[in-house]
């Protein structure tokens, strides 16, 4: 079995569970300014406050799991990205702090502040690293040898914005299914319009992707990436089209649907776009791997324990299933 | 500064913080793993309303922990990428098991226990917080593995400067870890022991809610009476577990400058290590008492600090004081129990109001002694981030002294204010006291329960 290829595919699944699960969490952290009052925005931040926490696990996961199955991704790219990561920390501790002070607060207008301001900098942060990533990192033997701002850049600023608009547009979709009455009806409408803002954004990032990296488009037009890439653009704007339907139709549960594969289509296309290459523009996954036993016994532990993680994760959002009520759930 | 120095300030102050939480967690947790099984044995309302009145104190902890911990975990990678890089086969699977089989299940469950008391019936809502208790204990166990594999590595060859693992099972159980592991639990449960108490006590002592606050207190009690002597025991066997493994550690926290050729090492009470000329000023011993208590002989041989060269020694004067307080504050807490027994023998622990002060007033050292007993280990572990294999100079990440700079500056600010709004609204919280009315929802309610009203009705009638 071939552990490297094994793991690149798993890591692949964890940030994508990561990025949905904690994308409507943070989503929702973003609207939080659209709210009329606080009792809309207890609303809100009811309906993820069971599970964001369990949803926030999953980025330590992964990056856990970057450490083990590929530690130079992680001894390379963590110090390249000092500042985004560290700005992203300080994020989610503003935020990760808020839902329990803002519940215990008699007034809680700043913490919403707080609670928006530490989502906005988590999802910035986020994308500028993702950016950062993206448009090369410097390796001289192993370890990172570039600058501390190497990172930031146009491409990593547009990132950001892209995924200020991804994650709103998740935290919208979510509120639909937990909400009714004025919330939801915003909702709606801020789905609509983050929407158009997310397919734009995805179809600047394909174009940009090949200008900044030639050989991104050799690879879309030479086999055996010619026989399949196209699905995933194809897969968008059908995800994109079906979401603009249902939003439409104020159907409640398939507008979330719709943005998960949309942002499925863009996800899976951007690793097929990019792989092998583990840090673009040199350093691939096998190089940048573990040690064969570290790949094995991770593998299986992960193979054993992820299903059991991820049936009671299954289990806790069908306790908390349904629309969130107006007292939201007691202490 | 340089890079080094400012990255392990800022490791230093970002793992010194984050403890002081999951140490409550850790002790918080199965204390409610022992009230809400009292409340679904006995029925007796009283162990709900507990049960719920620390559950509050234990999210807004539970919360603040997550988050500054997540912080440890991306530093390994931004701070330390040289260690990170050499060690990551042996050490990353530790870490990531930490998260599969202790964080899921703890922020998976967490909801449930926390949110879930209107949604779940009893037995689920129990099971929650059994397996939130055993998460927090899980995860002790992981990531104090993996430091006592930084303190005693096993299971690894090393190839080109890369430790390769050799065995799991030995890295993973290397010589240190069961002992460390055990005397870091404990030190969680008997530090959330006591504070469970000493707040317990300053109700009573405010005569505020009289039976809440004596059945509260009862369990810390009990609780306390079991672990300070079972603590005491334990770090004992870190001692000596420290004695074998690591002597140069074990001689800086005793200050024994001179291997002991003829008879037993003493054992300093007090000193003060000077170690520029490598003895100590003034001295304070028990004859034979180091011999005896790391060799189990009087006069047993114990390696003196002259036998590791200057630049391999740990700080002498920082681990003999925070290993003589840490150790203080174990004996304090045995001696207070023990003075607890005998009030209790006497039926007179909830009137002794000197004992009640007391126990407020000692309730907070248990976070002390923690801290001290981190400092010891790990500044004894210094220079080497490897014990006797790699220095920590060597596993610094190639960035600029900017950035640690500049994000130390950042934690400095950030930490002191979450601290305070926590200390703020925990303390309101216990302001507030117990909620003693709002109704129990339906599916929680067990058949035949005992209610406040009745007790009180029923003493009334005695």
């Amino acid at each position: 079995m071939d552990f490297v290829v094994a793991w690149a595919c798993l890591l692949a699944l964890v940030f994508i569970l990561y990025v949905i699960l904690d994308g409507f969490s943070l989503g929702i952290g973003l609207l939080f300014p659209s709210a009329r009052n606080e009792e809309e925005r207890d609303l809100m931040m009811s309906s993820i406050a069971p599970v964001w926490d369990a949803n926030q696990t999953w980025l330590v996961f992964g990056g856990g799991a970057i450490f083990v199955a590929f530690p130079t991704v992680y001894t390379v790219l963590f110090p390249a990205l000092y500042i985004p990561l560290m700005t992203l920390l300080f994020g989610l501790i503003f935020r990760g702090v808020t839902f329990e002070f803002r519940a215990n607060a008699t007034r809680k207008q700043k913490w919403s502040r707080a609670f928006f301001f530490g989502s906005l900098v988590a999802v910035v942060s986020q994308g500028l690293t993702l950016g950062g990533v993206i448009s090369g990192t410097t390796v001289v033997e192993g370890q990172f040898a570039g600058g501390p701002f190497d990172w930031f850049n146009p491409f990593s600023v547009f990132v950001g914005i892209a995924l200020v608009a991804g994650y709103t547009l998740l935290g919208a979709t979510y509120l639909i299914i937990k909400t009714r009455g004025e919330v939801q009806h915003r909702a709606y409408r801020q789905a609509f319009w983050s929407a158009i803002i997310v397919l734009a954004c995805q179809v600047i990032v394909t174009v940009w992707t090949p200008l900044h990296y030639p050989v991104v488009l050799t690879y879309w037009l030479n086999p055996p990436r010619i026989y399949f890439i196209w699905i995933f653009p194809l897969m968008g704007l059908s995800a994109f089209y079906g979401l603009m339907k249902n939003l439409k139709n104020r159907h409640e549960f398939l507008p979330f649907v719709c943005t998960v594969i949309l942002f499925l289509a863009g996800y899976l296309g951007l690793i097929s776009s990019l792989y092998p290459f583990a840090i673009p523009p040199a350093v691939t996954f096998r190089e940048a791997s573990a040690q064969k036993e570290t790949l094995r016994l991770g593998f299986w532990a992960v193979i054993i324990v992820l299903p059991v993680v991820l049936s009671y994760t299954v289990y806790s959002y069908s306790i908390f299933r349904g629309k969130v009520s107006k007292e939201g759930y007691h202490y | 500064m340089d890079v080094v120095v400012l990255s392990r300030i800022q490791f230093a102050i970002t793992t010194m913080f984050h403890i002081l939480f999951p140490v409550l967690t850790i002790g918080l947790a199965l204390y409610l793993v022992v009230v809400e099984f009292l409340w679904l044995k006995t029925r007796q309302e009283l162990y709900y309303r507990i049960y719920r009145f620390w559950a509050k104190i234990f999210a807004i902890n539970f919360g603040v922990g997550v988050v500054t911990g997540v912080v440890l975990e991306f530093e390994f990678g931004t701070n330390f990428s040289r260690f990170s890089q050499a060690v990551s086969n042996v050490f990353s699977p530790l870490l990531a098991f930490e998260v599969m089989t202790a964080f899921f299940l703890e922020a998976g469950f967490l909801g449930i226990m926390i949110f879930g008391w209107e949604k779940v019936p009893k037995g689920i809502h129990f099971l929650a917080t059994c397996l939130v208790a055993l998460g927090s204990m899980v995860s002790a166990f992981w990531i104090v593995a993996a430091n006592s594999w930084m303190q005693t590595p096993a299971g690894y060859e090393l190839v080109n400067g890369r430790f390769m693992v050799t065995d799991f099972w030995n890295a993973i159980f290397n010589p240190s870890t069961v002992t460390r592991v055990n005397h870091m639990v404990m030190a969680s449960l008997e530090t959330s022991a006591f504070v469970v108490a000493g707040i317990s006590a300053y109700y009573l002592l405010k005569g505020k809610y009289a039976d809440f606050s004596q059945r509260s207190l009862s369990i810390g009690l009990i609780m306390a009476a079991l672990f300070a002597p079972l603590q005491v025991y334990l770090g004992d066997r870190s001692g000596v577990e420290v004695f074998h493994h690591q002597p140069a550690k074990l001689a800086a926290m005793e200050a024994h400058w001179e291997t002991n050729t003829t008879g037993g090492a003493p054992y300093i009470l007090m000193a003060i290590p000077d170690p520029t000329n490598e003895k100590n000023l003034f001295e304070i011993t028990i004859p034979n008492g180091l011999s005896l208590l790391v060799t189990r002989s009087t006069n047993g041989q114990v390696q003196g600090l002259k036998e590791f060269s200057r630049d391999n020694r740990p700080n002498v004067s920082i681990l003999f004081w925070s290993f003589r307080f840490m150790v203080a504050v174990g004996f304090l807490l045995l001696i207070v129990m023990a003075w607890a027994a005998l009030l209790w023998h006497w039926k007179r622990l909830f009137q002794c109001r000197t004992f009640l002060w007391t126990l407020v007033i000692v309730h907070p050292l248990g976070f002390l002694a923690t801290e001290l007993g981190w400092l010891t280990t790990e500044v004894g572990r210094q220079p080497w981030v490897v014990y006797n294999l790699m220095k920590t100079t060597e596993g610094i990440s190639p960035i600029p002294a900017g950035n640690v700079v500049w994000s130390l500056i950042l934690f400095l600010i950030v930490f002191p204010v979450v601290g305070a709004i926590y200390f703020f609204y925990v303390l309101k919280t216990l302001n507030r006291g117990p909620d003693l009315s709002s109704p129990i929802p339906p599916v929680q309610r067990p058949v035949g329960m005992e209610t406040l009203a009745q007790v009180k009705r029923n003493k009334v009638i005695e």
